[in-house]
């Protein structure tokens, strides 16, 4: 663990929206490191700040405060020309709505060059018409699709027109938000195969941004919890399953439906009331209590938490 | 639950008209919906869940009919009614219906205290002060904090899962016998479909409603439903108590929509997922709808529509592998893993 190549480090960012009395504190203190070659997964609820970090890391939103390095090398705030390039090139993002994030007016086979002409200018068109042709196989689409517009697609299909964008850039990190909440129970399964094959084959790193815990289960490494724009815990995927410490990871995780009539029907939903934090005078902090297995608390919580990691 | 249907649909078909094209959406669907029970419509997406809810409520877009078939409820067949006038009386006090976006029911320009009102004044015959008392009322029965001062906001001032209980609280002012709830969470957070959920459940105990949920996350389903009614291009496939369905489902296009659950996914492995696509529904489906994508196909298949083979006085299915001349298969190993599945 501790010697596995760090891709990107987030470090203590905070983000803000609007300023001065109307000013929102969107992402609060955020740190987290990701690995080479993992899947890293944020889950939260609508307006917690998932989709606010995501869009930090591609430099789309400003951070207010802390750093983003990737491989090293700081991405967030004023850069120079070739680390710009470098991030536009090496960091992709997948939407949630596929629909929205295509020019409905473009060819399939532009919409998927787009970025590969922003960056590689220098490529010719037969170039750049194969590297279109490899990505659409490489999603499973067909090579005559090229010549169609989005609007005839189904959505699964527009979703892998999405990702064959991102994939012909050739990057090592993809920032998947939602990516599969706008699709059909059985298309979905069909993405996240195609999206766990692209990751094996090409060694790419995900940050997967979802409210769905039972996907996230499924296909993430770790995970971070994210709470009103801070982090409340952060775990390898089983381990916080197996072990949720804090009052709202349990609540999100008794929340998740069951597909077992008994069990659904005895479920009991842990409903989470952020006003049981008392932080007046014991301040809360980041602690890890259990290797890898990082909690957000007070003194007092941090001991019952302790207590219920023995258990 | 009792044992008497309270609508009862028959030989169910509707068309659509499209660019001069014909399409059938629903293909001769029966289905009797018992009062007071929770019934489940699952199925992908373009399957018909919707389009069959809308007839009970004489919602089928303009370019749609009830070609043939009846929706027997009340002593009325719905198939047969031609005016808006007969329709508002099934809307205003029989059958009620909340959608997936809140604001397909509601107006951004009112305020919620007065669109709820109205449905209040409207249905229950009450006006003024009596009536600002029961909304309140009502917004109070279905979570809403602080009813003085929400009364007076717009909807742009609630959140999603908010506006989705003042659509619960309209729909409950008409006293409904049936509420359709189509994709009520589907665009919700997890915890705030868990209250959404717990909040239908309450309101169908007290009032004793019959509940109509349509979605395609079978958690959801296996939470909320009674019953569950299977559909696949536009016809149910199979129907059967909650637990007959998840615990020994018949059709394979039943096994193969359970397959696709991501809890049954094993880390590292691909997912379950269907092949191949829903037919055109265009043209005209011969045998099994399911047949060209389900691996379990027999000849007949292609050839014959089967009929419905019962599995239970509760449970039955549409496939010819229920008949007795077919070979014997066993359904896919996932299936018994659902039946083992533990809460952690
Ligand atoms: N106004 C319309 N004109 C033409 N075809 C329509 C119309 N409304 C629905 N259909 C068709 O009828 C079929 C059933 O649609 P329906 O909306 O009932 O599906 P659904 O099961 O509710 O799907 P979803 O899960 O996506 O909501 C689809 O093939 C759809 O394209
Ligand atoms: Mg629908």
């Amino acid at each position: 663990m501790m010697d596995r190549e760090v891709l990107l480090s987030v470090k203590n960012i905070s983000i803000d929206y609007g300023s001065g009395k109307k000013v929102f504190h969107a992402v609060k203190d955020v740190s987290f490191d990701i690995y080479k070659g993992e899947t890293f997964g944020i889950v939260g609820e609508s307006g917690s700040g998932k989709t606010t970090i995501g869009r930090a890391i591609n430099r789309i939103n400003p951070t207010t405060s802390g750093d983003i390095l990737f491989k090293g090398k700081k991405i967030n705030g004023k850069i120079d020309k070739v680390t710009d390039r470098m991030v536009t090139e090496k960091i992709q993002m997948i939407f949630q709505d596929p629909m929205a994030s295509l020019n409905e007016r473009a060819k399939v086979d532009y919409i998927i060059s787009e970025g590969l002409v922003n960056v590689h200018p220098e490529y010719d068109a037969k170039k750049r018409s194969e590297m279109v042709k490899a990505a659409m196989e490489e999603v499973g689409l067909l090579p005559e699709f090229a010549s169609r517009f989005p609007h005839e697609f189904s959505g699964g299909q527009r979703q892998r027109i999405g990702i064959a964008r991102a994939v012909i850039m050739n990057p090592e990190l993809i920032i998947a938000d939602e990516p599969i909440s706008a699709l059909d129970v059985s298309i979905r399964a069909q993405v996240l195969n195609m999206l766990m094959k692209l990751q094996k084959e090409n060694g790419l790193t995900y940050l997967f941004i979802a409210h769905d815990l039972s996907v996230m289960r499924f296909i993430c490494d770790r995970i971070a919890v994210v709470h009103k724009g801070k982090i409340v815990e952060l775990a390898e995927t089983e381990e916080l399953y197996a072990h949720p410490l804090h009052p709202y990871t349990r609540s999100l995780l008794s929340a998740i439906p069951l597909p077992n009539p008994i069990l659904a029907k005895q479920k009991k939903h842990i409903v989470y009331d952020p006003s049981m934090h008392d932080y007046s005078t014991d301040k809360p902090r980041m602690e890890e209590l259990r290797p890898g297995h990082f909690v957000y608390g007070n003194e007092k919580e941090m001991n019952e938490y302790k207590r219920m990691v023995k258990e | 639950m009792d044992k008497n249907p309270i609508l009862s649909v028959k030989d169910l078909v509707v068309r659509f008209k499209l660019r001069g094209r014909v399409l059938t959406a629903i293909r001769s669907v029966s289905i009797d919906v018992f009062q007071g029970e929770s019934l489940a419509i699952v199925g992908e997406s373009g399957s018909g869940k919707s389009v069959l809810t809308k007839t009970f409520m004489g919602l089928l877009d303009n370019n749609g009919w009830i070609e043939s078939g009846s929706i027997e409820y009340d002593g009325k067949d719905l198939a047969k009614f031609k005016t808006e006038k007969e329709w508002l009386e099934i809307r205003g006090g029989k059958i009620a219906m909340v959608f997936q976006d809140p604001m397909t029911s509601l107006s951004p320009l009112k305020t919620i205290g007065k669109q709820v009102e109205e449905a209040v004044v409207l249905h229950q015959k009450v006006k003024g002060e009596e009536a600002k008392k029961r909304t309140l009322e009502i917004l109070a029965e279905v979570g809403i904090p602080d009813v003085e001062t929400r009364y007076k906001q717009y909807p742009h001032e609630f959140s999603g899962g908010m506006r989705q209980r003042v659509v619960i609280a309209m729909a409950l002012a008409c006293k409904p016998q049936i509420l359709i709830c189509d994709e009520p969470t589907t665009a919700l957070d997890v915890t705030i479909q868990a209250q959404i959920l717990s909040l239908i459940k309450r309101m169908q105990e007290k009032y004793n409603l019959t509940v109509i949920f349509i979605t395609h996350d079978l958690g959801v389903v296996a939470e909320m439903a009674d019953r569950i009614a299977v559909m696949y291009a536009g016809d149910i496939i199979e129907t059967g108590k909650c637990d007959e369905v998840f615990f020994n489902p018949q059709h394979p296009y039943t096994w193969a929509l359970l397959g696709s659950l991501p809890q049954l996914g094993v880390k590292g492995e691909n997912l379950y997922s269907i092949a191949g696509t829903p037919p055109n529904l265009f043209k005209e489906i011969k045998g099994d709808a399911f047949a060209p994508r389900n691996k379990y196909a027999l000849k007949v298949d292609y050839v014959a529509r089967p009929p419905y083979f019962s599995v239970s006085e509760t449970h039955k299915a549409r496939t010819w592998l229920l008949d007795p001349r077919s070979p014997k298969i066993e359904p896919p190993e996932y299936i018994r893993r659902l039946k083992e599945m533990e809460v952690k």
